[in-house]
């Protein structure tokens, strides 16, 4: 998208862009640092048409030792949308709010503090459970986090078959005494 | 953002709290609404949503991708087509497969049968919503006649599987064409009944006109798509805008309206109804009935689709509902996220909307924004 070039252009201007990639027409990524994320999110909100927040979630990339927040924003009349990457610290995780930007930027901090363990100070509601009332464990989206061992932990096996294999147990079933 | 409200002062004996839901008449899906009431009008709502969480996007990074096909169409319960579809295409575009064009019409087809289904079960509780009981058993009745159409061509009612990656698992049965039309001649019929009772009956009228008003200064703020968005005169349509499958192929209007509160978002949707049975009959006319219905594809049991990303978007009934995909070359998917269009009708703009209103109206309004908690947690 010829414009969309001639708009990162404009914004290098005035901020680090870096990892430029356009996926396919309607849709580009680009990255820029956690310090500058918010005034080029609200640059792009106000002067470059890029009004909807469709989502805003995290990736957790353990072996780099960073997650990165997808802010994905849409501009109506152009028909296209962009993913604007920002690569934040593991530990502590914490990233500038932009409940003031979408009213629903809220929501989606809120769920990211619980899911992920990123803080966004001053974003409303932001310590309430959004969906796992009464979690005492780390942060379950993190990727250190063992779903198996907190299953064995938390709850009890009921006697079940022994064998994972269908055939096996449906044999056990059907055919208790015989031998193959 | 949200609209500033004057505190909430419990200790006053003004105010009384009451907890609606998890069970709504509505049968939007399971949410509570705190509501602290003054006499019979709203002064605060705060959502509580966790009830049908079942932690999809976590599951979905510990199966590969072609056991996570039969696990995506369980996140929205009520309109489970436009996960498979989602995520087949999100697949297909980082694995770059092309899908066959008799898949693309098949696919439309499919979308838009659910499309129909979700809106009579909606149509029916959004009478429910206002005392209309009767409405409610023909709108889910002839639900029923299109899940016998699915249950025909994909083997089940609800959880499909037919959207795969690579195109649709089968083509028509015979004489499935023409069990369609009689389908979709009963819906007409069913529609304009459903026009005479409800729209031109004075409880609902007075109870929906300028219940929940959204101006159109609100949509960006709040990110409301859809009818809701429609309803209130934005022509935003994903199916026209940014047309995928076979949309570009086909004949419909959007539909807009004026001043969007209850009673137009749900004329709009009811006006919907009407262009989704075009859509399907010019699907049948149209569509290829040979040819391939699925693209060669690798071996699927150690599939390893090439690192990227890409968020992938269509219009369900409640607006943009999207797949947001990351891929590191592996057999597994990084990161998976599911936008629903709940996530911000029935969190951030219900708890806004909620206050003023009286608290009979309180179920009216939610379903009014077509609300669906399943895909909210996810």
């Amino acid at each position: 998208m010829a414009d969309f070039k001639q708009l990162v252009e404009h914004y290098s201007k005035s901020y680090t862009i870096k990892d430029v990639r356009e996926q396919k027409p309607s849709l580009a990524f680009l990255r820029v640092g956690k310090d500058e994320a918010v005034h080029l999110i609200r640059d792009l909100q106000e002067t470059a048409g890029y009004t909807h927040l469709s989502f805003l979630t995290a990736i957790d990339w353990i072996e780099k030792g960073h997650f990165t927040l997808t802010y994905m924003l849409h501009n109506y009349a152009a028909r296209h949308s962009i993913g604007v990457h920002v690569n934040i610290e593991r530990q502590p995780a914490e990233m500038e709010s932009i409940h003031q930007l979408w009213a629903q930027a809220a929501t989606y901090q809120r769920e990211l503090r619980e899911m992920y363990g990123i803080r966004f100070p001053g974003s409303p509601r932001l310590d309430d459970d959004f969906c796992l009332e009464g979690w005492d464990d780390i942060p379950p989206m993190r990727r250190e986090f063992d779903t198996v061992k907190y299953s064995q932990e938390r709850f009890f096996d009921r006697p079940g078959r022994a064998s994972e294999d269908p055939r096996a147990h449906m044999q056990q079933i059907l055919y208790p005494t015989h031998k193959d | 953002m949200h609209q500033q409200h004057s505190p909430i002062d419990l200790s006053s004996g003004k105010y009384v709290k009451l907890w609606q839901g998890p069970q709504h008449p509505g049968i939007t899906g399971n949410m509570s609404l705190e509501l602290a009431v003054c006499g019979d009008e709203v002064a605060e709502c705060k959502t509580h949503v966790g009830y049908l969480h079942r932690g999809f996007e976590k599951l979905m990074e510990r199966r590969t991708f072609i056991q996570n096909f039969t696990v995506v169409c369980r996140i929205a319960v009520p309109e489970p087509t436009f996960n498979e579809y989602l995520y087949a295409a999100a697949v297909e575009e980082l694995a770059g497969i092309d899908v066959p064009e008799r898949a693309l019409w098949l696919r439309t087809f499919n979308l838009e049968l659910m499309r129909l289904a979700s809106y009579l079960m909606w149509l029916g509780g959004i009478s429910a919503s206002f005392g209309h009981g009767t409405l409610y058993q023909w709108t889910v009745t002839h639900r029923d006649y299109v899940l016998d159409l699915f249950e025909e061509l994909t083997g089940a009612r609800i959880y499909h599987m037919y959207i795969v990656p690579g195109g649709v698992r089968a083509g028509f049965p015979e004489g499935f064409a023409d069990r369609a039309r009689a389908v979709f001649d009963k819906v007409e019929r069913i529609l304009r009944d459903v026009e005479t009772v409800l729209f031109s009956n004075a409880v609902f009228k007075t109870r929906s006109k300028g219940l929940g008003i959204i101006t159109q200064d609100m949509v960006d703020r709040y990110g409301i798509v859809g009818p809701n968005a429609r309803a209130c005169g934005l022509k935003r349509d994903l199916r026209k805008d940014e047309p995928y499958l076979t949309y570009d192929q086909v004949d419909f209007e959007v539909v807009t309206g004026t001043a969007s509160d209850a009673y137009e978002r749900t004329w709009v949707r009811y006006q919907e109804m009407h262009q989704g049975l075009s859509i399907l009959r010019q699907c049948l006319e149209r569509m290829p009935m040979d040819g391939p219905f699925q693209a060669r594809m690798p071996n699927v049991l150690h599939w390893e689709v090439p690192a990227g990303e890409t968020y992938v978007k269509a219009e369900c009934t409640r607006g943009e509902y999207g797949y947001y995909l990351v891929t590191d070359g592996s057999q597994y998917l990084r990161r998976i996220h599911v936008r629903g269009p709940s996530y911000t009708h029935a969190v951030a703009l219900m708890e806004d909307l909620a206050v003023g209103t009286n608290l009979a109206d309180v179920a009216g309004l939610m379903v009014s924004l077509h609300t669906y908690p399943p895909e909210i947690e996810r």
